[in-house]
């Protein structure tokens, strides 16, 4: 992707900044329907769910009405209502997927919004996984599948990397710096930070020319998840408020970097706590001063040279107060369907099987190992809400059945005697 | 405090629950009258104890009441009573009932206190009398209505009309869950407001020991799992699903072994259905079990499982999550109001109760993390709690006269 720096004002005013990076992910994983031990070995169709939140056309139908497209339109307006208005998006190869199979007018408002030159695509694993964590190979081969994803459909080539959920450590940034991208994205985290503000460019510990982004999660968490908490003292938030705390930072911060959920607009928060009007107001508020401007990740790369290094020798995530990897990884069920997951991939790969493949890609996913967490005594009501299955465990059951059932695949090509199969489990 | 029995002269939950509630009242400060219908030698240092039949010649052995009993079997039990113990008891049940009622009227005028708590419909009587006699505010505490006792089929319209009269001329009620609570709104027509959960407790056990016994033991090494169902045979609590769960559990993996324990009147015919089912030798019927027996039953398991058609509460699973058992209950259930950490279903649905056995014993970490989440949160499951909403609901009342 090329923007043409040329066209902003941008040259002009860095020292007074702060700039503004919003980026916005874009996810629905395929989820797994309740599949039963009786299904091993007789159903191959792991992911036709048909009730409620388990069916993904639903899931994905619903999305799309009460946020993709409403607040697409509103971006829409806004890049030709403000010359200056920037966004930037990551959208994984598996809601592309379904964004064609279930809803292709999603992905031409997408489409449409790339097509202004002012959107910026980010690159990231096709499969929304954590296979970083576990194979450096797969991980690659789904960084480029993605890549090559994102060129197909949009015309573009992202420039800069987000891993799933923000996860990061130094290692990361050398393997994309390897892979040809330019920057990252981080959480800005207060024990990776310590006394350091997020709203400065930094070098990836170890990387000769990336650029690290971290998310300003106090400003981002105000509308991903306070902007409707009635119980939060700035409650109600309005952009006259907000703009306020952003022009606040003129002269120590270089970019405000507001990285959240797409699903934010309309569905986290509903239409009726006002958000789309929040965001319909927010860019003309901040552009009242002429010193705010808004940038993209890849811009912010050329603009800036990183004030130091940071080193982070540890996992950090967005997810959860402790911004790490316990959503994903800290029961034993996680562990284990992880290890028996990867476990797979020679046998997955031997078979040269694409049913196979996709079905076993589909299954990295983050979204099934978050389901499995059982951390809800801290955070729960976050997890429960997201969570699709009544429980960790009725998730973690149906993954390891399905799990079980291509392991038969792998083990013959023909059917296999199911009692018989079972008794080895 | 009227009740109906306490351990160890208790047929069932409502005994441990009574004990355990009146127990942890104490430990906040509050003094307890026990006012049980007949004498019996039960230790309970924490309470007052005061027995409706004292100073009239009963005979404590060969009781026919219990709070389970219908009162088609109470005359059963009766007519196998000999003539001398005929002449202690009340012809049928409900003229037991009625006598506790009479006697705790002076008892309450003797006794002095503050509130009255009187504890399912065979106390109801005796908590109206006392109400009348003293003046002092009422709580009646389902533990159970007549729609878990039968299922549903062939309610006791007197039973009915007791529990119905009890609650409606209550100060207040107290049910033992949000199910209940439904029922008792929805079936009895209750005004919701007047209607408070409490949340049953469950007492800790005082010996860690994980002893299993040796012929479950001889099946573990064989690679056996074992399954287990506690509780009265009868239709409220399930085990006839638990039968049919076990037989296509046993069609994927044999190696599993299921132990009923518990006494009813369905016993015979289980064991007949197990047999005609050809899953007899994979079945155990244990018979009635306490104490540290039934702690071996537990201990020896993989899996607890809880196939409770209507189950006000439900305390054997968390007995169960105690001993570090992993439980799989059904959402007919109170107890599923406070344990998420548990597998549920609903009690009907054979097919998939098997698909959460066969889970669990096929993926140990699907056990071990139902195990260890599960015991902590079973143990914060206290009764303490429960007589902390007590007293705030006393509290209420009390004030509300001054």
């Amino acid at each position: 992707m090329s923007l043409d720096l040329r066209k902003t004002d941008l040259w002009f005013n860095i020292e007074a900044m702060p700039a503004l990076c919003l980026y916005f992910q874009v996810h629905q994983p395929y989820r797994l329907k309740p599949y039963r031990v009786f299904d091993i070995g007789k159903d191959r169709n792991y992911f036709n769910g048909t009730n409620g939140n388990l069916n993904n056309q639903f899931v994905l139908r619903k999305v799309a009405e009460k946020s993709y497209l409403p607040t697409n339109r509103i971006l829409l307006e806004l890049l030709k209502q403000h010359p200056e208005f920037k966004v930037t998006f990551s959208l994984t190869g598996v809601i592309l997927e379904q964004f064609k199979e279930f809803a292709p007018e999603v992905l031409k408002s997408f489409q449409d919004l790339v097509k202004t030159g002012r959107v910026e695509i980010l690159g990231e694993t096709y499969y929304h996984s954590l296979s970083f964590l576990y194979s450096m190979e797969e991980f690659a081969e789904q960084v480029d599948m993605h890549r090559r994803t994102i060129e197909k459909v949009f015309g573009v080539r992202p420039q800069v990397f987000r891993n799933t959920e923000l996860i990061y450590r130094n290692d990361l940034a050398l393997a994309a710096e390897g892979m040809g991208f330019r920057g990252i994205l981080a959480e800005g985290a207060d024990h990776v930070l310590g006394w350091r503000s997020p709203d400065f460019l930094y070098r990836p510990r170890g990387t000769k020319k990336m650029g690290l982004l971290l998310k300003n999660y106090k400003l981002s968490d105000d509308i991903a998840f306070r902007f409707s908490s009635r119980s939060w003292e700035e409650w109600p938030l309005d952009t006259g408020k907000y703009g306020s705390w952003i022009n606040a930072k003129q002269g120590n911060a270089q970019v405000v970097n507001l990285f959240m959920d797409y699903e934010t607009f309309g569905e986290h928060q509903w239409e009726d706590t006002g958000i789309f009007d929040f965001l319909r107001a927010l860019p003309g508020e901040l552009l009242k001063s002429s010193n705010n401007c808004f940038i993209t990740p890849s811009e912010a790369m050329t603009l800036f040279k990183p004030v130091a290094e940071l080193d982070v020798p540890h996992y950090v995530s967005w997810a959860d107060v402790e911004r790490d990897l316990s959503a994903w990884l800290s029961n034993s069920m996680q562990h284990d369907a992880l290890r028996a997951l990867y476990g797979l991939r020679e046998r997955v790969l031997a078979s040269k099987s694409y049913d196979i493949l996709d079905a076993w890609r589909r299954m990295q996913t983050s979204d099934h190992f978050y389901y499995m967490c059982t951390k809800w005594f801290a955070d729960g009501d976050v997890h429960k809400y997201f969570n699709p299955y009544d429980t960790p465990y009725d998730a973690y059951l149906s993954y390891m059945n399905v799990l079980k059932d291509l392991e038969l695949r792998l083990a013959s090509g023909k059917e296999e005697k199911r009692a018989e199969a079972l008794a080895t489990v | 405090m009227f009740g109906w029995e306490l351990p160890p002269f208790n047929s069932g939950g409502l005994g441990v629950a009574c004990f355990g509630l009146s127990k942890a009242l104490v430990a906040r400060g509050s003094k307890v009258i026990f006012v049980l219908p007949k004498k019996q030698p039960i230790k309970a240092d924490h309470l007052k104890l005061v027995f409706a039949g004292d100073g009239i010649d009963y005979l404590i052995v060969d009781s026919p009441l219990s709070p389970y009993l219908s009162s088609e079997s109470y005359d059963e039990e009766y007519g196998n009573l000999d003539s001398k113990k005929q002449r202690l008891y009340g012809a049928n049940l409900f003229q037991e009932v009625e006598r506790f009622a009479q006697l705790s009227r002076a008892i309450a005028a003797r006794e002095r206190f503050d509130v009255i708590h009187a504890h399912d419909w065979l106390t109801f009587g005796a908590g109206v009398g006392a109400k009348e006699v003293s003046g002092k505010p009422l709580v009646v505490h389902v533990h159970a209505t007549e729609f878990d006792r039968t299922g549903g089929h062939n309610i006791n319209e007197h039973v009915y009309g007791k529990e119905r009269w009890g609650m409606e001329t209550a100060d207040r009620v107290a049910t033992v869950s949000g199910f209940t609570k439904d029922i008792v709104t929805s079936r009895y027509g209750i005004n919701p407001d007047k209607v408070e959960v409490v949340h049953n407790g469950v007492e800790m056990s005082a010996d860690p020991r994980r002893k299993v016994g040796e012929t479950t033991l001889a099946f573990k090494s064989h690679g056996y799992s074992v399954v287990s169902f506690v509780g009265r045979l009868t239709i409220q609590k399930g085990a006839d699903y638990f039968l049919r769960t076990a037989k296509r559990v046993l069609e994927v993996n044999p190696r599993v072994i299921f132990i009923i324990s518990g006494s009813g009147d369905m016993e015979r015919q289980l064991i007949a259905e197990a047999s005609y089912m050809g899953i007899g030798d994979k079945i155990i019927f244990t018979g009635f079990l306490r104490g540290e027996e039934l702690a071996e039953v537990y201990r020896a398991s993989d899996l607890y499982v809880m196939p409770s058609v209507s189950e006000p509460f439900g305390i054997t699973p968390l007995e169960a999550l105690i001993e570090g058992v992993p439980v799989l209950i059904s959402k007919q259930s109170g107890v599923s109001e406070v344990l998420k950490h548990a597998l549920k279903v609903d009690f009907w649905d054979v097919e998939e109760m098997a698909n959460k056995i066969l889970g669990v014993l096929a993926y140990p970490p699907l056990k071990d993390t139902l195990g260890e989440y599960g015991s902590a949160e079973a143990r914060g499951v206290t009764w303490d709690k429960a007589a902390e909403k007590c007293l705030s609901i006393y509290g209420k009342l009390t004030s509300g006269l001054t």
